[in-house]
């Protein structure tokens, strides 16, 4: 198995060489970023490799996908649409906001739609404070904020996502 | 010696070395201050807040740095506003340490109604009840009543398989990170870890297999909880209703002290083995054991264990016979045989069997061998470790040289021993042709081709190079040699290297230094001891032999010799082995566990075990078969106890003149305490109260030892393969191969390569090889490891392969089934 | 206003373009250090500055640097961005509007510490900040302003991010740190502290995002400058996040000194529906709550005034709660968040968040009859002091201040 030395050998070199060589497994967190990207979830096969890359057990790999909450061992929406509910967005609609979404995609928080495209959850301050409701969208790309949202907005945001989603299949 | 402190615990003047922290401190005076995450053998973290303290500092003068007096002239000293942790505050001159005051009361009773938050308070039929850390601290320092609603106790799950040998109690666990810190920093598997996080902490095992150490069962005895259990004691028996009885692991050279907990069951009515726990020798094995000893013991009740005599009858079959009529037909065969007789012994056997065993044969004029193609049983009686050696004691300053062996898989304990010693600063020289775990933590590789070893060890001679000069260097020094890829031939010139080695560099002779043989059995250096040695071919030397009488061997199953029947064969065994089958007859003889009777271990330390259990049939111990035999002979055998002949083997061999059963029983204080109730503060360990043993002493302490011719003028099989055998803890040997707790974790018959050689071969990771060895075909499992050297196949020891030596050998992908 | 010091962005709004900052005299106080200065003397002026930590805690920075230990190398800086506290979004406004001030920090620090290699740990969420720094390090990189032999000396110097992934304890320096090495976020035992024992068991010192990013001018307009700026207890200028019941939320950069009606009224515009305000928590979720009166209102805001009413500064994330907001909401509210983010290390903060987090929910479902408020009163009281790391200590804060300060909240209506 060497998925990811394969798919990525360029930036596998250059995550390692941001440590010292005597410290590759700092690497570690990165490299499962890079192992998430494209399923948006973290294979079992992907914790050896990694293990194998830097040279620990594949248990300590795995422990830090148990730890942060921003890894994910399974597969479930293709856009995690991660809404800010702690105490300061909440103070300003973001627990109505939350209830909104959830009840026009049909979904309680932490479920993912029937077409696999969304999941909603609810998360801690993301440090967007003042600019509630908001939420993030996490990808296997990465993370997009979006900030002073309404459930309109929201629809729009999710719906050009369909759009996009029917395109590629269509073509 | 550092510097030491005086301190007040709880009104008590305590003086200690500089470092220690107040828990051990207040340990040593016999204050238990109550701790769950803390164990003496590991770095403090400080995680479960159990052993709070107030802990107050002497105030100094800012300018003078002399300590500040009240105006009675006491030293002022300043309380700190926060409890804090005895496991991780380092003590220092003139503290003053409160364990007993109404804040560290409430404090301690904060922290244990923290814990029985979660707890699930399933004591009446939890495995650790009446050992357990929880319940003893919850007795004596808790509220007595919990304030957290008991519908509201989080669920989590119960039986969970943390890997073939051990399940986890989720519930139970209090994450005090013992186990996982065990198997990184102890044993250096790091295979457990939290997962989540958060009152959702739990502990997991990725590795695959799931955790796959050889140390899994320690972790269940610090577990201060019963969250880790292993599978064979789980819910088999309560602490209360065993007895203990003092042993010793009879499978590999250390010599680990055992305790070994059993009680009369109440259906058969029979006493029986319970569980095998380490008994502290710091000498030795310290608190740990490894999975083999831990859990190997059901081999003594297994059902296909001989119970009576055998005797081979008319119709050519082996028959039950009584003892009479056994020893008759045996004295009948052996006096015919006229001193034609060559005796055979393997190295599970006592120091006391061994001694009658060559009574037998002496008086009988015969030829003894022991079975075994390792040689330098010898030389370790010369230029072994020095009386009073501890490899505890080895750090800065020293050198280990490992030489031919893949510790860890050979003698599980020592590779520990020598790991932590390599921590402690001393320098680890590894010699082998192919990387082993000991590598990880070697000041100096070296990489030899196999058949190199022993000039490889030579060359450590000349001073050059930084290995040499470690070397040769160190304050003290130890060689550890084992039997990686070597035949008889090939392991007597490495030994005669090592011993050079250690004699020109001035490392005999003392403690701390000399010579370890990791050998394949548990007293096969007893039995070095005891005059037997092994010979190069066995067909050679049974050549115009009339009889022949083995004891704990089995050449035929082993592939070592075909045809034994124009011999007249007497066995003793365990299990009617491939030999017995062909004898003439068989007598059962007693496990370890049923008899008294001492081994000497590769650091040639005598070591005495009692009888734990009753034997289940009627069988004998080996020597008193052996006295039987001799009696009838009309030959005078020693005679009496275990004991007693220990005594005769003092009054006969020098070198274990010393020993005394009053000298093996002795036991000394160690460090860490442990006395009864301490698993609150160590977890389960077993205090020695049965002896440490007593280490001999070598000749090279009495006289001068020179050193030896070591050239081998013989060159490896010109090949395109060359097989060559390495020694795997999970064999396929008698004693464990029909075990079920060990089965999933059992080797299969198989071969390793390199993946360059099995590309070369055509062969694929997994698959079943025919490997032709001799003229013979096997079929063997394949494996493949990425440090195996080019043209060299690997081949476990005791897998039914009968690769005495380096041997020329092809590998192709499997045929046809023959 | 055109003396912004911080988020000089909002004056000059390129000022993350490597020209327009340099253009701005970006990197001369970097120069300056590297070409003219000791590094010893670097440390002196931050010393004399009066700069306290920004990250919460308010420790002397120049102190901290001081402290590095010069018998073990290599030296690491390492700049904490994992902004996690509730209420707190600061340092997100600093690295995304003045990015090269704040590297121009971390620069200064290393030099000062010499340090080679220096990382910055952004919280996982500030991915689109990782790839803006990421760009900046590149183009600092082409200028020749990081890299070896540094203008002309022997200095040499580069900077990393490094993401989390989601654990607030990351923001604890030890944590951070056990999670920059790639283990689990788990708070060190202290001490040994960082600038001995810190990254890879190395020297290191650990500063906050605002914390460094005010180091470029002190450096160029000099300690005095700096120090005048604020009391005498608290040194300068503090972006204070402003977030809660008010009109206006955001970010506010005032000198310490500034008072919490000017924060919450003149630039905050007040509460919202011009509702009465009830309280004030200055430091986020770890808050100790204040009741907002006239008294609390007009203090002068430091280190010393918070923590003289019986609260504290922490990073400076004034959370303003007004009428409309039930103080046993609230505690439940951070509780989840504490809960839900304890790493689990040590006993009290595990379990007691847990517990915690049962008896809040069930109070604030109106079960207030049965000794639930005292119970929960002496969980939290039982917690403190006995914590690994602070966490535990934050998540009791807002609970006893509440129970105390607002009695009412936690009574059955009559
Ligand atoms: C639970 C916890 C969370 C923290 N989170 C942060 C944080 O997000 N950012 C930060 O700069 N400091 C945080 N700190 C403080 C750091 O431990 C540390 O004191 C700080 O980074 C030092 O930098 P400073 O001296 O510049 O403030 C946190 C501390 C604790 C106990
Ligand atoms: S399983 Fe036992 S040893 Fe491991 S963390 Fe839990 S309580 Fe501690
Ligand atoms: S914190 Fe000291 S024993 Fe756990």
């Amino acid at each position: 198995m060497k998925e990811l030395q394969d798919k990525y050998p360029q930036e596998i070199e250059d995550i390692l060489a941001k440590y010292p060589p005597d410290q590759k497994r700092s690497a570690v967190m990165p490299l499962l970023f890079l192992a998430q990207r494209e399923d948006g979830y973290i294979r079992d096969e992907a914790l050896t490799e990694i293990g194998r890359i830097l040279n620990i057990e594949r248990t300590e790999v795995a422990t830090l996908v148990g730890f942060y909450t921003l890894y994910y061992s399974e597969k479930e929406g293709k856009y995690r649409i991660q809404v800010c509910t702690d105490v300061c967005c909440a103070l300003r609609g973001a627990e109505e906001f939350l209830e909104q979404l959830c009840q026009a995609l049909g979904i309680r928080p932490g479920e993912t739609t029937a077409d696999g495209l969304v999941t909603v959850e609810e998360v801690k301050c993301l440090g967007a404070c003042d600019k509630a409701p908001m939420f993030q969208v996490q990808t296997g790309e990465g993370f997009a904020y979006h900030e002073e949202q309404t459930l309109e907005s929201a629809l729009e945001l999710i719906d050009s996502w369909r759009t996009e989603e029917n395109d590629e299949e269509g073509s | 010696m550092s510097k030491q402190v005086t301190l007040t615990i709880d009104d008590q003047e305590v003086t200690v070395e500089e470092g220690t922290v107040i828990v051990d401190a207040a340990k040593s005076i016999g204050i238990n201050i109550p701790v769950f995450c803390y164990h003496p053998k590991m770095e403090p973290v400080g995680m479960c807040r159990m052993c709070l303290v107030e802990v107050g500092r002497p105030v100094r003068d800012r300018e003078t740095g002399e300590f500040m007096r009240d105006d009675e002239g006491n030293i002022k000293v300043e309380f700190g506003k926060n409890l804090e942790t005895a496991c991780t505050v380092p003590i220092c001159e003139g503290m003053v340490v409160r364990g007993m005051t109404e804040k560290v009361k409430r404090g301690r009773e904060a922290i244990l109604e923290f814990f029985l938050t979660s707890h699930p308070l399933d004591c009446p039929i939890c495995d650790k009840g009446g050992e357990c850390s929880l319940q003893e601290l919850s007795l004596h320092h808790g509220l007595g009543v919990s304030r957290f609603p008991y519908t509201k106790k989080m669920h989590l799950e119960k039986h969970v398989p943390l890997g073939d040998l051990i399940t986890l109690d989720q519930e139970r666990c209090i994450q005090c990170g013992r186990c996982i810190r065990f198997q990184k920093n102890i044993v250096d598997d790091p295979v457990l870890e939290f997962y989540h996080r958060s009152r959702h902490t739990e502990i997991v095992s990725c590795s695959n297999p799931k955790f796959d150490s050889y140390w899994s069962g320690n972790t269940t005895d610090i577990c201060p909880v019963g969250a880790l259990t292993t599978n064979d004691f789980r819910f088999e028996a309560r602490i209360w209703e065993m007895d203990q009885s003092p042993s010793i692991c009879s499978h590999c050279p250390v010599g680990c002290n055992l305790t070994i907990d059993h009680r009369r069951e109440p259906k058969s009515g029979r006493r029986e083995i319970q569980r095998v726990m380490p008994r502290q020798n710091e000498w030795v094995n310290e608190i740990w054991i490894c999975d083999k000893g831990r859990f190997a013991h059901h081999f003594t009740v297994d059902e296909n264990r001989l119970t009576h005599p055998l005797v081979r009858s008319g119709d050519g079959s082996l028959r039950p016979a009584t003892w009479e009529k056994a020893l008759d037909r045996a004295v009948e065969g052996l006096r015919a045989a006229d001193g034609e007789l060559l005796t055979l012994v393997g190295g599970r056997l006592a120091n006391e069997d061994l001694f009658h065993l060559r009574y037998l044969n002496d008086g009988l004029g015969g030829q003894v061998a022991l079975y075994s193609t390792m040689a330098g049983g010898d030389l370790v009686a010369q230029v072994g470790l020095g009386k009073g050696s501890n490899l505890g004691d080895l750090g800065e300053g020293d050198a280990i040289l490992i030489a031919a062996s893949d510790l860890e898989e050979e003698a599980p304990l020592w590779w520990l021993r020598v790991k932590a010693a390599s921590e402690r600063g001393a320098a680890l020289i590894v010699a082998n042709p192919r990387k082993t775990k000991t590598d990880r933590y070697a000041n100096h590789q070296i990489r030899y081709a196999y058949g190199e070893e022993s000039e490889t060890v030579m060359d450590l001679l000349g001073g050059e190079g930084e290995a040499a000069r470690a070397f040769a260097e160190a304050d003290n020094a130890i060689v550890f040699f084992g039997s990686e890829g070597l035949d008889y031939a090939r392991s007597r010139v490495l030994a005669q290297a090592c011993a050079n080695l250690l004699i020109k560099t001035g490392h005999v002779g003392r403690a701390n230094n000399g010579l370890v043989g990791v050998w394949p059995r548990a007293n096969t250096q007893g039995a070095w001891d005891m005059g037997f040695r092994p010979h190069q071919s066995l067909p050679e030397v049974l050549d115009g032999k009339k009889a022949l009488y083995i004891a704990a061997a089995d050449p035929v199953g082993d592939g070592l010799v075909e045809d034994i029947s124009d011999l007249f064969v007497v066995v003793q065994e365990l299990f009617l082995t491939e030999t017995a089958q062909q004898a003439d007859v068989v007598f059962p003889a007693k496990a370890v566990t049923e008899k008294a009777g001492t081994f000497t271990s590769g650091e040639r330390r005598v070591q005495r075990f009692e009888p734990v259990v009753p034997a289940r049939g009627d069988v004998l111990e080996d020597f008193a078969i052996a006295s039987k035999v001799g009696e009838l002979l009309g030959l005078e055998m020693p005679n009496g106890s275990a004991a007693a002949v220990m005594e005769q083997i003092a009054k006969q061999n020098p070198d274990y003149a010393d020993v005394t059963l009053s000298g093996l029983r002795e036991v000394k204080e160690q460090w860490p305490i442990i006395v009864p109730k301490d698993y609150a503060y160590i977890g389960t360990a077993y205090k020695n109260t049965s002896g440490l043993g007593m280490q001999l002493s070598p000749f090279s302490e009495r006289a001068k030892v020179n050193p030896g011719e070591a050239s081998l003028g013989r060159q490896m099989p010109e090949a395109d393969l060359v097989a060559v055998p390495v020694t795997r803890l999970y064999d396929q040997g008698s004693m464990i191969r029909d075990l079920d707790v060990l089965q999933p974790r059992l080797l299969d018959p198989q071969v390793f390569l390199s993946p360059q050689d099995a590309e070369r071969k055509g062969v694929q990771e997994g698959e079943m090889v025919d490997f032709d060895l001799g003229g013979r075909t096997y079929r063997l499992k394949l494996s493949l490891q990425d440090d195996i050297p080019a043209g060299t196949a690997l081949v476990p020891r005791s897998l039914g392969v009968p690769l005495e030596g380096p041997a020329g050998v092809d590998i192709s992908p499997a045929g046809e089934d023959r | 206003m055109t003396d912004y010091i911080l988020l000089r962005h909002r004056d000059i709004p390129d000022i993350g373009q490597l020209d327009v900052y340099r253009e701005h005299g970006g990197f001369n106080s970097f120069k300056k250090a590297v070409t003219s200065m000791d590094r010893t003397e670097v440390t002196e002026i931050v010393k004399a500055s009066g700069l306290r930590g920004r990250g919460g805690a308010g420790f002397p920075t120049g102190l901290k640097w001081s402290f590095m230990d010069d018998n073990n190398w290599p030296h690491y800086v390492v700049a904490n961005a994992d902004e996690s506290e509730p209420g707190t979004f600061k340092d997100r406004e600093i690295m995304e509007g003045n990015p090269l001030q704040f590297l121009e920090g971390v620069m200064i620090a290393a030099y000062a510490v010499d340090a080679h290699t220096a990382y910055i740990y952004l919280r996982g969420e500030y991915w689109h900040i990782g790839d803006l720094l990421d760009e900046k390090l590149a183009e600092l990189r082409k200028a020749g302003l990081l890299g070896e032999g540094l203008f002309g000396t022997d200095y040499a110097l580069d900077l990393h991010t490094h993401l989390g992934a989601g654990a607030y304890i990351c923001g604890e320096e030890t944590a951070l740190l056990e999670s920059l090495e790639g283990k689990r976020g788990f708070p060190r035992l202290r001490p040994p502290f960082p600038p001995s024992y810190g990254l890879y068991g190395k020297p290191t010192v650990v500063n906050n995002v605002e914390t460094l990013a005010n180091v470029p001018l002190i450096l160029k307009n000099g300690a005095q400058w700096y120090q005048d700026l604020g009391t005498e207890d608290t040194a300068g200028v503090k972006v204070f996040s402003l977030s809660g019941r008010v009109k206006k939320p955001g970010n506010y950069e005032m000198r310490f000194g500034s008072t919490l009606r000017e924060l919450i009224y003149e630039r905050g515009g007040g509460i919202l529906d011009d509702a009465e305000i009830k309280a004030i928590m200055p430091a986020g979720a770890s808050s100790s709550v204040l009741k907002a009166t006239d008294d609390v209102l007009d203090t002068p805001v430091d280190h010393a005034s918070m923590r003289a009413l019986g609260s504290d500064l922490g990073s400076g994330s004034i959370i303003v709660l007004d009428e409309t907001v039930s103080m046993d909401w609230v505690i439940k509210k951070t509780i989840n968040f504490f809960n839900h983010e304890s790493c689990g290390k040590c006993t009290p903060c595990r379990e007691g968040n847990h517990w915690m987090k049962y008896l809040t929910e069930s109070i604030h479902a109106g079960a207030l009859d049965d000794g639930k408020v005292n119970l929960l009163y002496e969980v939290a009281s039982n917690m403190q002091g006995k914590c690994l790391c602070a966490l535990g200590e934050f998540s009791t804060m807002a609970v006893k201040t509440s129970i105390d300060r607002f009695p009412d909240d936690f009574k059955v209506e009559e």
